[in-house]
């Protein structure tokens, strides 16, 4: 799909399509299948526990979903920790890159230290999260508040974040990392040279060159964000209104067995990521580093 | 070339063969032929003696292979429903959750108990818990234990326990302005053991949440009635501060800690009392749990554990008879003396064996005799799932609203129509 027949290299586009089927052919195998199944599952009236009533309603279980305020709770709560945790992300991604980018001595032991809560299980990390902010087993319940804070939905919330933003934040500053390493020093050198301050030289010269390499790094941790669920799933199981999508679909798959209903929150949350990463690519131009068009058409 | 490929085709071929073998050999027969029964259950510390003990009565008929379930409710579930979704042939007896036979049997993945292994079953089992076993008049397990929640209170405080929740929170409110401990403590988060606390308020009350079939919300007067009751006693000031964050657990803290007069609790808690507090222990005693009505004594809502056959089970004939081996009277009495799981066969209450280790074993069985049932219904998860969120916090119910708006949402959860929370 990157490479186009552009100046009549038939033949370069012909090989890369033969090199990629592969990957394509088993790729659709894998995922168009559940995909697809689950759209049919969608348009059912399908609860495991009553097979018999089993028939098609067409669009009505997306009417049930969409008038349902716990669903459009779940939503909110998903965008908002979907956009405060990527914002801080990009800022604190953008700080660990620069000092990884430009530290001289030691420059291993930063990067992997800096790695090491993303190489971490979530649920893992979830735990410990939930231990420490429990009041009598942790210490930072009572660090903050008398109470529990994971009773309560705004510092519950709170908590999701900060657990999202730890576990992230070095994802994201190794992908602007490549995006720094893209900046040529003689640019700077000539920046520098002009008289622009560190400031100046780094908003007017490297974050416009990294822009690709930002948006990239925003398109796939909005991407992530959305779908967020161990997290939650592990500090409070949804409680006091702290579900997100991803946790709803599973609670009507799981432990509501209604496969119609649970198929059909899959299929929004599908149509949503699609829509964010057409808005990211289509309007912020966003695409793969390295590609020559950046991913305008 | 050619010797080097066929290595890598019959290596290749070696490995995946293996993968496929591997959990075959885990589940079938072991190598002396005698078929293996595998029983789920949830965790029980001394359930693997009663099994030991079933093994050597079968003599090599069959050999019962105890796997624990997780330790949440949920999770054992959720476990279970996934693999029996997919026909796995690898479960023979399910401990269910009495609330989960109607759904289990609904979802056609467990038998149905017929003949000789029914009337087994059926022999002398106590009505609330072989209700709880039955889905459309017929019956699909063995009901293995039960419990029930009773009136704990303190002697030094209390002379005569309250008959009726009226006077329970009268009393209380009395203590309190003697500035005495008068809390009454229960369990009041959103769970479980909030429907548990409503169930038995409208039990009492003489009402209904579904119609006998579990077809339809008719949520009548006494269901109101105890709406009522659970917003008054609620916002009282009676109950412990944490009250709307309370499970069992905390509940017997609490009371363990000299907070309140009165508990309403699973008897799980006098032994831990006696081990924890035996001076407080020693000035508590039990009663029945107060009613709704004077005059009338209450219904309690009965928790426990039924024991099922799965439908993909390779040895139907001999999961039932392991099952009933796994229930039967003298391994009930045992779990109950050894676990503190309340026997389902009523001459075990009898036995001399009882008296000690059940010393609140009368009042036990009163409430048994004249027990409630949570609604019957396969939809019972989502019924569940749907009033405990409506019904918490207690001290916010409004009557008639929260009234309409429970009838609405459970004949929607009762149609699989509506999305749980």
């Amino acid at each position: 799909m990157t490479v186009r027949p552009s100046e009549g290299k038939r033949a370069e586009w012909r090989l890369g399509w033969l090199l990629c089927a592969p990957a394509a052919i088993v790729m659709v195998a894998v995922t168009a299948y559940p995909i697809l199944y689950s759209v049919w599952l969608s348009m059912q009236r399908f609860d495991l526990k009553f097979p018999d009533e089993r028939e098609f309603v067409g669009l009505s279980n997306y009417i049930t979903v969409l008038s349902n305020e716990y669903w459009w709770t779940a939503f909110g709560v998903t965008m908002l920790i979907t956009v405060v945790s990527v914002a801080v992300e990009l800022v604190l991604g953008m700080g660990l890159a620069v000092v990884m980018h430009r530290t001289l001595v030691g420059r291993g032991l930063v990067r992997t230290s800096a790695l090491i809560p993303y190489g971490i299980v979530t649920v893992v990390a979830a735990f410990s999260w939930r231990y420490a902010w429990t009041p009598g087993t942790g210490y930072l319940a009572n660090l903050f508040t008398d109470g529990a804070p994971l009773t309560e939905r705004a510092s519950s919330l709170a908590i999701i974040i900060l657990a999202e933003i730890w576990k992230t934040t070095p994802f994201m500053a190794l992908l602007l990392l490549a995006g720094l390493a893209l900046v040529p020093d003689d640019l700077l050198k000539a920046a520098s040279m002009d008289g622009a301050t560190a400031w100046q030289r780094f908003v007017k010269v490297t974050l416009p060159v990294m822009k690709p390499a930002i948006l990239v790094a925003l398109l796939f941790r909005t991407l992530d964000a959305f779908r967020v669920f161990d997290n939650i799933y592990v500090l409070t199981a949804g409680a006091n209104e702290t579900s997100s999508v991803s946790m709803l679909a599973y609670n009507n798959l799981l432990r509501g067995l209604n496969l119609g209903i649970g198929s059909t929150m899959s299929v929004l949350i599908f149509i949503t990521v699609a829509i964010m990463a057409f808005i990211f690519v289509k309007l912020f131009g966003t695409a793969a580093p390295g590609s020559r068009d950046e991913g305008r058409r | 070339m050619v010797t080097h490929t066929g290595t890598w085709v019959r290596a290749t071929a070696a490995a995946v063969a293996l993968l496929l073998l591997g959990p075959m050999t885990a589940c079938g027969s072991d190598e002396s032929g005698v078929p293996t029964i595998n029983f789920y259950y949830a965790q029980e510390q001394n359930l693997q003696k009663v099994v030991d003990d079933c093994n050597a009565e079968a003599a090599g008929k069959y050999r019962i292979s105890y796997q624990v379930l997780p330790r949440g409710a949920d999770d054992q579930r959720v476990q279970m429903v996934r693999r029996l979704a997919a026909e796995d042939s690898g479960m023979d007896v399910l401990g269910l959750d009495i609330t989960w036979t109607q759904e289990f049997a609904s979802a056609d993945w467990i038998l149905e108990w017929t003949g000789a292994n029914k009337s087994e079953a059926e022999q002398g089992t106590l009505a609330g818990p072989l209700e709880s076993a039955e889905y459309e008049g017929k019956l699909y397990a063995a009901p293995k234990n039960t419990n029930v929640q009773l009136l704990w209170y303190r002697t030094d405080l209390v002379p005569q326990p309250p008959t009726t929740w009226d006077e329970m929170i009268q009393q209380a409110l009395d203590l309190k302005q003697q500035g005495k401990p008068y809390q009454v403590i229960t369990m009041g988060a959103q769970y479980e053991g909030l429907v548990v606390l409503y169930n038995t308020l409208v039990a009492s009350a003489g009402g209904h949440i579904l119609n006998d079939d579990g077809t339809k919300a008719v949520f009548d007067e006494g269901a109101v009635r105890g709406l009522e009751i659970l917003q008054r006693f609620a916002s009282a000031g009676v109950t412990h501060p944490s009250f709307t964050n309370t499970i069992e657990d905390d509940a017997r803290l609490q009371f363990q800690n000299g907070e309140g007069a009165f508990q309403l609790n699973w008897p799980f808690v006098y032994p831990a009392m006696q081990e924890g507090a035996p001076d407080l222990a020693a000035k508590v005693r039990w009663a029945r749990y107060p009613g709704v009505d004077s005059g009338t004594p209450s219904k309690v809502t009965i928790g426990g554990y039924n024991l099922a056959v799965s439908k993909y089970s390779k040895h139907p004939d001999l999961a039932f008879e392991a099952a009933l081996c796994l229930r039967n009277a003298e391994h009930q009495k045992f779990s109950a003396i050894n676990d503190g799981v309340p026997p389902t066969i009523e001459s075990v209450y009898n036995d001399p064996e009882m008296t000690k280790a059940y010393p609140m074993k009368d009042e036990i069985l009163a409430e048994l005799r004249d027990a409630a049932n949570r609604p019957l219904t396969p939809a019972y998860q989502n019924v569940s799932t749907v009033m405990s969120a409506t019904l918490s916090p207690p001290a916010s119910i409004e009557e008639e609203k929260t009234a309409k708006e429970l009838r609405g949402s459970i004949q929607d959860a009762l149609e699989s129509k509506g999305v749980l929370p």
